[in-house]
Order: structure tokens, then sequence, then C-alpha cells
């Protein structure tokens, strides 16, 4: 079992609430930086010196946060009105189990029994703002005293593993966290490595732009779960990524082209290491590479992802020898970056 | 000068790619730049040092132009493809495009069941003759532009990418007329502006300018029913107010007709319903640009047929000329 993953993607930490988060990825990383400090909004920096070879100061990110929800009202049948923090496909909530503010209050999103629709309501969607959580409240009164509105709402899975995959919640992006946090207990890399474990990513990539800006590295690199959607189609069309097929490196989604440069040296380090790897279907998409590129006068970077299954809902799903080649390609990517990478005539 | 614009005009640039561009630039402006850089994000900038009194002016043309990327190879080894940029569907049927290692495919799409309408994006794919993912050239990921050669008809010139490589000749030819200016003047040849005005961005931020002028191509009014719009080719440069990214800045813009009319330069006043240029990037850079736009009037754009006239391209050259070389008072 991987300890590590377990404990990351049970952790609970909707977009601006990354607190529990924070705190365990800081216990997980101070003995093996030299720095690190929690700035305005809420990310955790922190430095690992390197040998001292390489004048480069290289950023790598991945964000805390994951998809919620918010409570924004209290029926007076005592459940609970809400909405989303980040992005859903609404039909993914209904008859999902939550855990509801700080004391983790168990929720059920409800549905209407199928035994009681209308047959025009079997076909349609129910739209987030139908739904309710059900804590058990009989009123208004006696919901309120466990649950205030603003208060946050996770979706609760447990961590398990079947065979070379794993099932959790929130592999979006703890999955990036853990193999940042691998990547700063390896020994030290010949440059200094500034980690920002960002918020805010889910709402708008609001973390990482602060983060960047307060860093300015020379060179970033993002860590990311992406979206595999690679489940039997009859089409002649390719999965975005599949899982399975080795870390999926960006080249370009809807707000970032990928800095090509980076793009060739990873793609070079892969092949040179033997690690498998796929190229991220172009097109949708985004991920803090966006923000982190555009910060001051221009960063180089780039994004590796560990393909995941079922992003955006309460369980998705990765290989977990996807996730090892993605710290195997992350950290001798980082290895054998030299200013000459990123160096123009 | 036609020379010049069939060089940049015909040369590979999509967004994000822009290095073949650079080296054409580089050579062009050598002689005539006190210094020459080029930033993290790839914008190419070439210095031009003021006598002093003057202020720190960013003029930006971008370099990138629009253009497609590969997302799935077929089977039977056609590629399925996504836009880089503002691709028209109605506009690829029958083209061209070339990847950056010279393969060319043709673009074709899908049976269309309903000839009166156009098939999105997804259902269209280029041939590059191969019949399997196994014998095919290019992979996904990578990245083309259309082709098409210049065509010069009287003062018609014509071509792809004239958006914005019409701008970089601007840009060009008034750094080699510019014999003084009071100004610290950079000129920025800009990368992924079609993608969301991204490398003037950074470029602004990083050269922190008191003014900023983009260089771009605006639509025009002129042509067989067309959404209502004061800008006719051969009419003159057009001073940009408003587009739907940025209301110019008014003082620049008053400037601007003050010195095309003390010149006798023929210009007319643009006001854009879409579209932004790298203008708007310049203006909400750090604390703040005085920001405006010198247009390029162009019929069909972002088609593989851009269409302006050398009249006004000579206006813009002309007008940009006299703003730099005398004193910017706003
Ligand atoms: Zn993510
Ligand atoms: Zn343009």
């Amino acid at each position: 079992m991987n300890e590590l993953l377990k404990n990351l993607t049970e952790a609970v930490g909707v977009s601006s609430n990354e607190k529990e988060v924070r705190l365990l990825i800081r216990d997980l990383i101070a003995n093996y930086v030299d720095e690190w400090h929690v700035d305005a909004l809420g990310n955790l920096l922190a430095l690992k010196k390197g040998t001292g070879a390489s004048p480069l100061r290289v950023l790598v990110d991945a964000h805390m946060d994951e998809v919620g929800l918010m409570i924004t009202d209290i029926d007076s049948n005592g459940t609970l009105k809400f909405e989303g923090v980040g992005g859903f496909n609404d039909r993914t909530l209904l008859g999902k189990v939550v855990q509801v503010g700080p004391k983790k209050i168990t929720g059920v999103i409800g549905a209407r029994p199928v035994h009681l629709l209308e047959a025009n309501q079997r076909n349609s969607v129910v739209k987030i703002d139908a739904m309710r959580i059900d804590i058990g409240a009989k009123n208004k009164d006696a919901a309120s005293g466990k649950v205030k509105v603003g208060e946050f709402a996770a979706f609760v899975t447990e961590y398990e593993e079947l065979g070379v995959t794993a099932v959790g919640k929130a592999f979006d992006d703890r999955a990036g966290c853990a193999a940042l946090v691998e990547l700063l207990r390896a020994r030290p890399y010949p440059f200094d490595l500034y980690a920002s474990f960002s918020v805010q990513e889910e709402v708008g990539l609001r973390g990482a732009e602060v983060a960047a800006y307060g860093i300015n590295p020379d060179v970033a690199l993002v860590l990311e779960c992406t979206p595999a959607y690679d489940l039997p189609n009859e089409n002649d069309v390719s999965s975005n990524v599949a899982l399975g097929k080795g870390p999926s490196i960006y080249v370009m989604d809807r707000v970032t082209i990928q800095d090509p440069r980076l793009v060739g040296h990873i793609t070079r380090t892969a092949v040179a290491n033997g690690i498998p790897f796929q190229i991220r279907q172009p097109g949708g998409g985004g991920t803090n590479t966006a923000v982190i590129q555009r910060t001051r006068g221009g960063i180089p970077a780039a994004t590796i992802a560990v393909p995941g299954r079922h992003a955006h809902t309460p369980t998705m799903i990765i290989n977990l020898e996807d996730y090892a080649n993605v710290i195997k390609l992350a950290e001798a990517t980082l290895r054998s970056l030299t200013p000459d990478v990123i160096k123009r005539n | 000068m036609n020379e010049l614009i069939k060089k940049l005009v015909e040369a590979y640039g999509p967004s994000g790619f822009e290095d073949g561009m650079r080296d054409l630039i580089r050579p062009e402006i050598e002689a005539y730049a006190d210094e020459i850089s080029v930033d993290a994000l790839g914008n190419l900038i070439a210095v031009k040092k003021g006598s002093g009194g003057g202020l720190k002016v960013m003029i930006a043309a971008h370099m990138d132009e629009i253009g497609v990327m590969v997302t799935h190879i077929t089977q039977d080894g056609f590629l399925r493809f996504t836009n880089i940029g503002g691709v028209l569907p109605h506009n690829l049927m029958g083209s061209r495009v070339q990847f950056a290692n010279g393969v060319i495919g043709v673009i074709s799409s899908d049976r269309l069941e309903d000839r009166s309408k156009i098939h999105p994006l997804t259902k269209f794919f280029i041939d590059v003759g191969a019949s399997s993912p196994d014998d095919c050239p290019v992979g996904v990921g990578d990245a083309a532009g259309f082709i098409r050669p210049f065509l010069a008809q009287g003062k018609r010139l014509t071509a792809k990418a004239m958006d914005d490589r019409i701008g970089c000749v601007v840009a060009i030819e008034t750094l080699k007329r510019l014999k003084t200016t009071p100004h610290d003047v950079y000129f920025a040849f800009t990368v992924q502006e079609e993608v969301g005005v991204r490398g003037a961005m950074t470029a602004a931020n990083h050269l922190d300018p008191d003014v900023g002028i983009a260089l771009d191509v605006t639509l025009t009014g002129d042509v067989p029913e067309a959404r209502p719009m004061a800008i006719s080719l051969g009419q003159g440069a057009a001073i940009k107010v408003k587009d739907s990214g940025m209301i110019a800045h008014a003082g620049l813009v008053r400037l601007m007709k003050q010195r095309a009319e003390a010149a006798q330069i023929s210009y007319q006043l643009e006001v854009l319903d879409g579209g932004s240029t790298d203008a708007r990037s310049m203006q909400i850079a750090n604390g703040g640009t005085a920001a405006g736009c010198i247009s390029i009037p162009c019929r069909y754009v972002h088609s593989q047929s851009e269409t302006v006239d050398a009249d006004d391209v000579e206006s813009c050259i002309k007008l940009l000329v006299e703003i730099l070389a005398n004193p910017i008072n706003l």
C-alpha cells in the first residue's frame, strides 16, 4: 500500500480550504528541504538547495486543492443546498457520500429514487441547484447546529489498491503532490529546486500565479493528473491519454502551448532512460503552466501528468506504474536540465 | 519591399513555433538595431537607442500565425487535428498545410450529409499520403501552418499570414527608416498572439515601457454584405480607437491623428467589434502602459488569402516613423 498516496488523497482540501493538506505535506517534506514558508494565498513554498553545480532556479509545482462543494443555504427540512467549487458534470454527483465542514459530518447527495420518477425525468439530468445534501437533520435548526453556510463539502473515498491500479478521490492533483514530495526527498539537484504546493488551481489557476511571481524561477515543471478517457470506443479516435501507457506529456491545451524546448528535453530524457510516455492529445484542458509561463518576463514551462480516469468525480483510478514513471521521468528530467536546454541564440 | 513581404508571409510559424520566423527577421534588422535579444518565451526584441529626453516605447508586431496541430492518426493514416488560434472551418476545404519537417498535407472533411452546413473542426482531416499510423511521417502534437504563395496584383497584396507578418514588415521598415529618435524604441516581434496575446504580455512585463504601439491587421467593411465597419482597403493607416479587448489611450490616438495630418498621411479611425491585439497586453502590463495600435486594413482575415493594400502599408510605416521621430507628449 502506498501510504503517501493514501494519506494525501484521503485528506480534504477543497479549493481555498487546503490547510489540512498543507499541514500534511509540510510534515512530509520538512526534513528534506532547507526552507519552507506559506505565502499570502496559502501556497506551501519550499526550497531544496542544490549542489551549486548549476546557476538555474527551477520551480516544480503541484496543486493541493481538489474539486468539491460549498454549502450555500439550508432548507427548512434540514437539507443543504450547495454549489460546485471547480468544474463538475452534474450527473456525477447524485447519490454520492460527502463530508461536510470542519467536523466532517457525513452527508448524502440526495436523489429522487427511480421508482418515483416520471418517464421524462428518467432521461434528463438533475441540475446541481435541484440537489440537496442530506445530513440526517430533521429541520433547519438541527442542521444549522452542525453546518454553517459557506462551509465546504468533499467526497469520501477510501484509497484502495487493485493490483497495479489505485482507486481514490483527488488524485487530481494529490498524485502530483505525492510525486513532488518524492522529488524533494531525493538527493540534492545540481540547482536550487523550489517546490510550490499551490492552492486554488481548480477555480482558475490562482495560487500558482502568485507562487511563480514570488519565486521568479528560470524554468518550471508542473506535475498534474490529467483526465484519461480511454474506455472502449467504436470510432477511430484516440483517447486523450490512456492508463498504463506512461507519463503523459503536454504539448498544447486550451490555454497553453508548452515550451517546445522543454517538451523536447522531456521526451528525449524518457527515451534515454527507457521510460514509456505518451503525448497528451492536444486540445482542451489547462494546467498551472498557463499562469506560470506568463508570469513576469515569461518562464519556460512544461507539464508532466499521471493519467487518471474519471477526473472531477468522487472516484478516480490511476495506474501505479504510470505514477512511478512520472516520478522517474520528472527526476531524470530535472537532473539532466542544464541552462543549454533553454538557451536561445 | 514585396520581396521582404513574400519572404515573411510564406514562412512557417504557427503560434508557439516561431523559431524560424525569428531566424528570418533577425538578419533584416541586425544592421539597424543597437541591441537584439530573445526573451524567455521567444519574443525577438530589437532596441534602437534614443538621442535622449524621450520615452521608452515598445512596438509590437506578432510573428506567429494561425495553424493546426495533430490530435490523432486514424488506422488509415489520416490526421485529425485541432486549431492553433482562430481557424475557421469554412476556410479549410482543399487547404494545404506544411509541418516543421517539410511534410505537406491536404485538408478535407468527412462526407457532408447536408451541404448547407459546415462540419465542426473535429470532422476535418489532413491527408499526408500515409496509409497507416506506422508510415505516417508526422505524429500527435506536431504543428502545421497553411501554405499559399504570395500574390502581388497591382497595389493589392494577398497571402496567408499577412496577419501579422505585414505588421512585422511595418516594424522592420520603420526601424530601417528611423534615422534619429529621442525615444528608446523596443521593437518586439512577438510570439503567441493568435492564442491570446501571450508573448506581448511577458515582453511588456519585462520591458515596462511608457508607451506601447501594436502593429496588426484589422478587418474591413468594404466587401459585399460586410458587417458595417468604417475601414476600407486603400484609405490609409487605421488608427485604432477601440476593439473588443482594449480602448486605446485617448492621448495616443490624438497624437497619431495629429502626426498623420501634419505629414499628410492618409488615415482612418478604427473601431473593431471583435478581436484584439498585442496592445491589450501592453496596456495592462505591470502598472499600465499608454497603449494604442496602428492597424493595416486587411480583407479575409484568417483565411489563406488575407489581402492588404500596398499604399496602406506605406501609410502605416510613414505614420509610425513620424510618431517615433518626434517628441511624444501625452
Ligand atoms: Zn489538476
Ligand atoms: Zn494578428
